[in-house]
């Protein structure tokens, strides 16, 4: 393997006597599309920005490029993209001028950025809107500019914090789309997220963070293999019912989780796990049976889910 | 200056290019008019009661006004915009994703400014030479040091501002610290009309510093208080500790 982009061992971040990040340790590889997975609060930010070296570390070290953030802030940056979770546009400007005082920023010749701002407009699917305003912009379009700035200097590592969250699914699907491209074509990706699906379809490995801590890693596919079932079965029954119900489901598959609005059934095989529901004799309101997903690995590791 | 603060200074003069319209009322209307109001109309009254010949009184205050005015532009750009680039726009976030530092971000906003200032005050001084208030060669010395006070507002200020939240104490700093010191620092009249017990807080108003040093540099008859370097040497430590703090205070506000 290549020598890693970003090592961190250990690595810490207090704010005051909150711990946001404890102890953690992982490493990222040139090419690679890594991903911290968790609920809100989990740290991933806090993390994000540390590596982005804009938060300095509270313990622990941390390595981007083989240099000190501490130390080499202003080189690490140089050579980072940074897409926030919010955007920080400036909405009086127009496209390309967010554009162009963002290449000015990393000294870039006034040439060379008119040329990479076509480019990068291309990319983003934002051509059109060259000239106009940045604050009339869809939050989709908003999102894709803050991304082609984040790429202006042509970054070794770009990182997206919750790249989606607040977009509707088709600005989401176009967005995707346009990060599989730079993944293709080579880019490392540091995504931070609290979607499973978004974690699946992009990361190659990840992280699974809850209250500072990582509490799982590895590839989305063999996460779900180490910690859940190949097949999970979700049965609702009528409200109330749910915990009476329970016991009488205690057996099938491998284990069970009540929720407060159903009951999954984790099974390698759905179809005989619902089998068995009915040969007990129940009834649910509603059977559904699908894959595991992140979502499940969650809520085994820390025993609540994703959206709470 | 170092690069990515020059960096910085472009930014700001490429976002002022967008958005100066907003800020002509401000910047040149309102002085103007001041000028014309107070000099002008209040100015006879003042030269006929006296008996000190015609355009004294407008020759008094020009050169105070351009401190004044310094004052107000600088405080106009050390406040909102600092408070709006750590809380709301968010620009200064965006900025700081890129090599440039929490230092650079204050070097930039003051060194922006201090061009600001050379520019608005340069044509300030020409109305005042147009409206027969001051000689252009006066009028251009009164500059320096108007530029030097604004600066030396400027750079506290924005230390200031990067500890706030939000915006609510912006209003009251305006309306309780700034008017008074516009009225009162011996823009309109010399201090020495003020009661003795008073005097000695005049002489705490930045503005004070500036407006006699702008008065000294016109050579408009000034009064006896201080020897221009005192003056000086105010403004000047005044806008280097503001420097060092808002430096200080933007890394610990902006890289948490």
């Amino acid at each position: 393997m290549a020598e890693p982009l970003v090592i961190a061992t250990d690595l810490s971040k207090k704010f005051g006597e909150f711990q946001a990040v404890d102890g953690i340790d992982f490493q990222i590889a040139p090419g690679e599309a890594f991903g911290f997975l968790g609920p809100n609060g989990a740290g991933k930010t806090s993390t994000m920005k540390m590596i982005a070296a804009t938060s300095p570390v509270t313990q622990g070290t941390l390595r981007v490029f083989g240099l000190d953030p501490a130390t080499a802030g202003a080189a690490i940056r140089a050579r980072l993209g940074v897409v926030p979770q919010e955007d920080n546009l400036d909405t009086e400007l127009t496209v390309e001028e967010n554009l162009f005082i963002y290449g000015r920023y990393f000294d870039l010749p006034r040439s060379e950025i008119r040329k990479r701002i076509d480019e990068l407009l291309a990319f983003a699917q934002l051509a059109d809107r060259k000239k106009s305003k940045v604050d009339p912009l869809s939050g989709g379009m908003k999102r894709r500019l803050t991304i082609a700035r984040g790429l202006i200097n042509r970054p070794e590592i770009l990182i997206l914090d919750e790249p989606t969250t607040g977009l509707d699914p088709q600005a989401r699907h176009l967005l995707w789309d346009r990060l599989y491209r730079l993944k293709r074509d080579g880019a490392t990706l540091v995504i931070t997220t609290h979607y499973m699906d978004e974690a699946e379809q992009l990361c190659d490995r990840l992280v699974i963070m809850d209250k500072g801590k990582i509490v799982g890693e590895g590839s989305p596919r063999s996460l779900i293999q180490e910690h859940s079932t190949r097949e999970v079965v979700e049965l609702r029954f009528p409200a109330g019912e749910q915990e009476i119900v329970a016991p009488r489901i205690e057996g099938i598959g491998s284990r069970i989780e009540v929720l407060p609005d159903r009951i999954l059934v984790y099974a390698d095989e759905a179809e005989k796990a619902m089998e068995e529901v009915h040969n007990r004799g129940l009834e649910p309101e509603m059977t559904l049976a699908r894959r595991s997903t992140l979502e499940d690995v969650f809520l085994h590791l820390t025993g609540r889910s994703l959206v709470d | 200056m170092a690069a990515p603060a020059l960096r910085v200074v472009e930014a700001n003069a490429r976002f002022y290019r967008r958005t100066w319209r907003g800020s002509v009322i401000s910047s040149f209307a309102v002085p103007f008019f001041t000028l014309l109001a107070m000099g002008g109309g209040l100015g006879r009254l003042v030269d006929e009661g006296a008996g000190t010949g015609r355009g004294a009184y407008l020759g008094f205050i020009a050169p105070a006004l351009l401190a004044a005015t310094a004052m107000m532009t600088a405080a106009g750009e050390s406040t909102y915009p600092v408070v709006a680039g750590i809380k709301w726009t968010k620009n200064y976030h965006a900025a700081l994703a890129t090599p440039i530092r929490p230092p650079d971000l204050v070097h930039g906003l003051i060194g922006f400014l201090g061009i600001r200032l050379i520019f608005n005050l340069a044509v300030y001084a020409g109305i005042m030479v147009l409206l027969d208030a001051m000689e252009l060669g006066p009028a251009l010395a009164a500059v320096g040091p108007a530029v030097l006070t604004g600066v030396a507002f400027a750079t506290p200020i924005a230390a200031w501002c990067a500890t706030l939240d939000d915006d609510r104490a912006l209003s009251s700093f305006f309306r309780f610290a700034l008017m008074p010191m516009f009225l009162f620092s011996g823009t309109f009249f010399p201090v020495d009309q003020l009661p003795s017990f008073l005097q000695p807080i005049v002489f705490l108003s930045p503005l004070w510093h500036g407006v006699e040093l702008a008065r000294g540099a016109a050579g408009v008859p000034q009064s006896p208080h201080f020897p221009w370097w005192v003056h000086t040497l105010i403004l000047v430590t005044l806008a280097v500790v503001g420097l060092v703090l808002a430096a200080r205070n933007f890394t610990k506000r902006l890289h948490t």
